[in-house]
């Protein structure tokens, strides 16, 4: 296929499309209401379900109850609406059907405001919902990436019977790049052993449900589920490296937090320093090993988000104190620009940094002019 | 040599499940009726439940059909996805006031008025019967729960919600009816009310609910047969049964 120019949500919206989307719920909020607005549409044209739900507490359980026919289905909305979907995500990952939610970030909490951020990192890789579950996390950096993510998920969604979420901030959704869409892949209901679609007296009659009212069985499901989960993260891990080779400081960051890190990156390269970049793909399973591995070869971390230091736990378990982790985060809306980035690199080069520290409170002190 | 007529058995509709209902309570009566409705319309392998939360959270136990389980209030919602993706199977919501009265009024609102061709059994017993009878959004004006225990005031505690009457406003319902479960004659005439509301969904026409008033035995803490006599003396005169929207589609139908 050509490359063609697409705004991230449209394109998003087209990839579901041709990975075989049967269905799509949603409710509009800003930045992510264009994934809606393409999709009433296009879905209709292809003789497919849309339905624009009264709330996202009605569009997810829409999604829970298609799911469970065991179509592909999907929804998308942004912060404050997936934090409506709680209830039905946690619904959906005890019942292990197969789904698809896009989140494009916005700043929070609360009502907060339509700029681009990452602060749902917590909510969609640490839970969110109530109960034990484990959802599958992908986080785009460009148009394109969003593109093959939103295919892979679909695929993923239905290997694992889990759900897939798409984490993306408002600059992937709204910004326009040149990218390659898929081929159209035909919709194909599989013949599952576990969907509800009534098949007319072929079969056994199934129930779907998360009720394990017994707390053995409820055990037993939930460590079925965390054994599940462990195949996932032994298969599933995805992340980019760029300049690692060599590289003494590692930067860590996803989405467009790690874009504009690799701008960073390439202006200190050309300077002689030598830092890389490391780009998780899945913030969830998180690329624990990769960082554990580097952490015995390189002289420090620097971990970059637009959240207050969200994935930096993570990343500090992985690194286990054996070098120091640094940390910058704009929040609330702001994006950081590649200079900024590149300072904190060349304060890096140029200090003795410690582990004594935490990097969240080290880089409080560092933005007291801001605050 | 005497011969033995068999003259009532489990419908089709059910599996083989005892009772988890309490003694007295309507419940049952409403899920035989649903049984036998989808046995005599011969769908019953074409019928896929959405069960509620509540005291019906297990009616996926009792009907011999697919069945998935809604989070508290989300049947309709669920309902509607799968209905969509499914538009030749048979798909019903069993619910409680609680459930579609309160926590799922925004669901059962919208799914009535996109016309969702689906079928809610709607059991309207005044309070919420699973969490030990406190206060529902159906409870009568003076009714002691465990949750208004001097009696609803409505002054403080806010008026009873008429849903048939409500929801028969709204032009994506096909057919809105309120019946009662209290005696042998209501009982059949809320089995061809659920008939109706299923050939309706068969056929295409809309949104079709049937409210059964129903008892609560246990939580009223009354007899069974006191419970009935309640139902008849008070909730009717505050609910009363009648049809509240047949489209004229529906009219035409003849079973």
């Amino acid at each position: 296929m050509p490359k063609e120019l697409w705004k991230g949500n449209e394109a998003i919206a087209e990839a579901a499309v041709r990975a075989g989307l049967e269905a799509y719920f949603g409710y509009p909020i800003t930045p992510q209401t264009e994934i809606l607005e393409y999709l009433s549409r296009r879905m209709p044209e292809l003789g497919r379900t849309f339905v624009q739900a009264e709330s996202e507490l009605g569009a997810i359980n829409m999604v829970y109850g298609a799911a469970c026919t065991g179509v592909r289905v999907m929804s998308s909305s942004s912060s404050p609406g997936v934090s409506l979907m709680m209830e039905g995500i946690s619904y959906i990952a005890g019942t292990e059907v197969p789904t698809v939610l896009v989140n494009v970030m916005r700043g929070g909490p609360g009502l907060g405001n339509i700029a681009p951020a990452q602060g749902d990192y917590n909510q969609a890789v640490h839970g969110g919902g109530h109960g034990d579950y484990q959802p599958i996390v992908l986080a785009p950096a460009s148009v394109q990436e969003a593109i093959d993510l939103t295919v892979l998920s679909f695929d993923l969604a239905e290997k694992y019977r889990a759900i897939c979420m798409v984490i993306l901030d408002g600059c992937v959704g709204q910004m326009m790049e040149p990218a390659e869409m898929p081929e159209m892949r035909p919709v194909h209901r599989e013949n599952w052993d576990w969907n509800t679609d009534a098949k007319m007296g072929k079969r056994e009659r199934r129930i779907l449900s998360s009720i394990y009212i017994d707390p053995v069985d409820e055990e037993q499901t939930n460590l079925r589920l965390l054994n599940r989960w462990k195949t996932i993260q032994a298969n599933e891990v995805r992340y980019k490296e760029y300049f690692l080779d060599d590289a003494e400081i590692v930067i860590v960051g996803f989405g467009t937090a790690g874009r504009v890190s690799l701008s960073a990156v390439r202006t200190a390269r050309e300077q002689g320093i030598k830092v890389g970049l490391l780009r998780p793909i899945t913030v969830s399973p998180f690329p624990y090993e990769a960082l554990d591995q580097l952490s015995g070869r390189v002289d420090a971390f620097l971990v970059t988000e637009m959240n207050s230091g969200q994935m930096l736990e993570d990343v500090r378990l992985a690194v286990k104190g054996r070098v120091p982790v640094e940390f910058y985060g704009r929040l609330g809306g702001v994006v950081p620009f590649p200079d900024e980035i590149l300072s904190e690199i060349h304060r890096m080069a140029k200090v003795k940094l410690g582990t004594d520290v935490h990097p969240r409170d080290a880089w409080l002190e560092r933005m007291a002019h801001i605050v | 040599m005497a011969t033995e007529n068999l003259v009532y058995d489990r419908p089709e509709g059910f599996t083989d499940t005892p009772t988890h209902y309490c003694p007295g309570c309507t419940h049952g009566v409403a899920h035989r009726l649903v049984a036998e409705v989808l046995e005599e319309m011969g769908v019953i392998e074409k019928t896929i439940g959405v069960a509620p939360v509540g005291c019906s959270v297990f009616a996926y136990n009792y009907f011999d059909t697919d069945f998935v389980e809604a989070p508290h209030g989300r049947a309709p919602a669920m309902a509607t996805g799968v209905k969509r993706v499914m538009p030749d199977r048979i798909v019903f919501t069993y619910q409680g006031d609680g459930d579609l009265a309160s926590i799922g009024m925004g669901e059962i609102v919208h799914a009535a008025a996109r016309g969702e061709n689906i079928t809610v059994i709607f059991i309207n017993n005044a309070n919420y019967g699973m969490t030990g009878g406190q206060m529902a959004p159906t409870t009568l004006p003076g009714m002691k729960t465990t949750s208004s225990p001097n009696g609803r005031d409505v002054e403080t505690q806010g008026y009873p919600i008429k849903v048939s009457e409500m929801l028969s406003t709204l032009d994506g319902v096909g057919y809105c009816v309120r019946r009662s479960l209290h005696d042998p004659k209501n009982i059949r005439l809320a089995k061809k009310a659920i008939r109706m509301a299923f050939e309706t969904q068969a056929r295409g026409l809309g949104f079709s609910m049937v409210e059964l008033l129903s008892t609560c035995p246990t939580n009223w803490g009354m007899t069974p047969v006191n419970s009935l006599k309640f139902v008849e003396e008070h909730m009717i005169p505050f609910y009363p049964l009648g049809d509240y929207k047949i489209s004229d589609a529906i009219k035409q139908i003849k079973i």
